[in-house]
């Protein structure tokens, strides 16, 4: 029987690995790009689970607005990056340097 | 349910006047920049007056089934956002005219910025304030990014992206917990079932935590600090004015909303939070400052360390403390604006803009004006008593000492003296040390008149303004309560 710990189980493994994944990640901008994605969809998971378990569908109204954001947020992040890379030549995350911290 | 979108004209005006502008801008190309430019102040300055005339009572509640409020509280803080970011849009306009880069969308990138923040500041359900701030955030990135030819403006723009996101994230996953164990999305339900419980359990408390950190990230309050001195110093110096103000207004309303309206009841919990972000932002704020070598990443950390004052007012909260916040943003606001129109203004023997604190030296005998007002603006920031910035200092430790936080208030007050001291090394390098290079001021009349007018606000002159603003910010505190 799946119950409402497990969905919140995956949906905090996801998430950990989410952030693991920007913070651990030194080659690629775009792994990063994955890695919020991976977030947000964690965060999806735990609002239909409760959604389900609540009987409530304000959490689902809640993921499709989540979705459509992580749209939006996914295509400005890459049209970011393809500035990025026409100036430096690279999206290593190390290369981001030319200010300190 | 009823739709009353009388209450909501503002946030219309500006959602109509901006497919206008686009279509504008998209049809006339470059051409297009005076008419977005001049329209957007028009449209922002048409709706602060239409958010300020149509506060009526019956549209004081709940909007849209409980989804937005347009109470004094919203009012206080879109009248602000809507003029500040109104005085970065006509800023920016002769510092990019002499850069060649001055595009149409510049102006409609920071309407879409301000609908988003109008939408953050007016939002009672956990949606409505997820949608206000991405739009607000995303348009941020674009702009933090916007000289596409200077490397450190995409750099800016990179990792502004990447944390921001990573903090919307957390927000989110924080607001998922909070509705899995309140049950709504709906502040006002949410304190309701806060308030239900007697021990918190640790789903709650989690997101709790989660909530405020994403929350802390946006209005830059250590630990999540990280990114403002990168973003301000790489963004170009218009867009840093404009983060410096608008988005941090509409940030700090609306972690003060969802503190009071959604978690007033558990404030024993975030209280303790709030006090650390609070310190930490203050003292890292100043003591990080001393070895900057560049202006706008010291007014980077200036604005942590003024976070860090918002925060005691918040800490303490109760009317007094949020009527406390309210001030201290609108003066705030004003002060940081001056400094950065000074700032922008700055300029080399070939007209290149200059951001090094080095090239201020001499800049009294120079231009004794805009030293004068540049010195007037440090010294508010740092809370020197005859300068209106120090007012908004003493409510919120005022606040925090009626609600018996002592220590709190202490170490705010230790931390100002700390801060005072790169405040001043500015205005010893304007005024005591020789100039090394030419340097160029050129200011165009508006701008100039600006500085004037914001330098007269925070003079003791100011003290003038702490009868209607105070009285607007006790109106605008008690729509939370």
């Amino acid at each position: 029987m799946i119950t409402l710990g497990h969905y919140l189980g995956v949906a905090a493994i996801l998430f950990v690995l989410g952030v693991l994944g920007i913070f651990l990640n030194r080659r690629n901008v775009i792994l990063m790009l994955m890695a919020i994605e991976l977030i947000l969809l964690a965060v999806n998971i735990n609002l239909v689970a409760f959604s389900a378990y609540l009987g409530d569908l304000t959490g689902q109204v809640f993921a499709m607005f989540v979705l459509t954001v992580a749209a939006a947020e996914a295509a400005i992040g890459l049209a970011i990056l393809v500035i990025f890379f026409r100036r430096r030549g690279s999206i290593a995350v190390d290369d981001a340097n030319r200010m300190r911290g | 349910m009823t739709y009353n979108f009388a209450a909501i004209v503002p946030e219309l005006m500006l959602i109509i006047g901006e497919p206008i502008l686009m279509l504008t801008a998209s049809t006339m190309g470059r051409r297009a920049t005076k008419i977005t430019t001049w329209g957007t102040v028009a449209l922002l300055i048409a709706a602060t007056i239409a958010a300020l005339v149509g506060t009526e009572p019956s549209s004081a509640g709940p909007l849209f089934g409980g989804l937005l409020s347009a109470d004094p509280f919203a009012v206080y803080g879109k009248a602000l956002i809507y003029l500040s970011a109104a005085v970065a849009i006509i800023a920016a306009n002769s510092w990019f005219a002499r850069d060649d880069e001055h595009g149409p969308e510049y102006p409609i990138l920071i309407l879409l910025a301000t609908v988003g923040m109008s939408v953050m500041v007016s939002a009672t359900n956990m949606i409505t304030l997820y949608v206000g701030l991405e739009l607000n955030s995303l348009s941020a990135y674009i702009l933090a990014s916007y000289r596409r030819t200077d490397a450190r403006s995409a750099e800016a723009g990179l990792k502004y992206f990447v944390l921001g996101a990573l903090a919307s994230g957390i927000l989110l996953y924080g607001i998922s917990l909070l509705y899995g164990f309140t049950g709504s999305t709906q502040f006002s339900a949410i304190a309701a079932a806060l308030g239900r419980d007697e021990a918190m359990g640790i789903g709650l408390l989690l997101g709790l935590v989660f909530t405020l950190s994403g929350l802390a990230f946006k209005i830059s309050a250590v630990p999540f600090h990280m990114w403002t001195p990168d973003v301000y110093e790489g963004s170009p110096t218009p867009v840093t004015t404009f983060f410096a103000s608008a988005p941090k207004v509409a940030a700090v309303l609306l972690a003060t909303r969802v503190c009071i309206e959604a978690l007033g009841p558990a404030i024993d919990a975030w209280r303790q939070i709030i006090i650390f972000a609070a310190l930490a932002s203050i003292f890292l704020g100043a003591i990080a400052a001393w070895g900057q070598t560049n202006i706008k990443r010291l007014l980077a950390y200036s604005s942590i360390n003024n976070i860090g004052f918002v925060l005691i007012g918040l800490a303490a909260g109760g009317a007094a403390g949020v009527s406390a916040v309210l001030f201290y943003m609108a003066i705030y606001v004003v002060m940081t604006l001056g400094a950065f129109l000074v700032v922008l203004n700055l300029r080399n023997a070939a007209g290149e803009p200059v951001e090094a604190i080095d090239a201020l030296k001499g800049l009294s005998s120079r231009r004794p004006g805009m030293a004068a007002a540049l010195a007037v603006f440090m010294f508010s920031l740092a809370g020197i008593p005859p300068l209106f910035g120090f007012w908004p200092k003493l409510m919120v430790f005022n606040a925090a000492v009626e609600q018996g936080l002592f220590a709190l208030a202490v170490a705010g007050i230790l931390g100002t003296v700390v801060g005072a001291f790169y405040y001043l090394k500015i205005v010893k390098v304007m005024y005591f040390d020789e100039a090394e290079e030419e340097l160029h001021y050129a200011c165009g009349n508006l701008e100039a008149a600006f500085i004037g007018l914001f330098a007269l606000i925070v003079s003791p002159l100011g003290y003038l303004l702490i009868g209607p603003i105070g009285s607007a910010a006790d109106n605008a505190a008690g729509a939370l309560f």
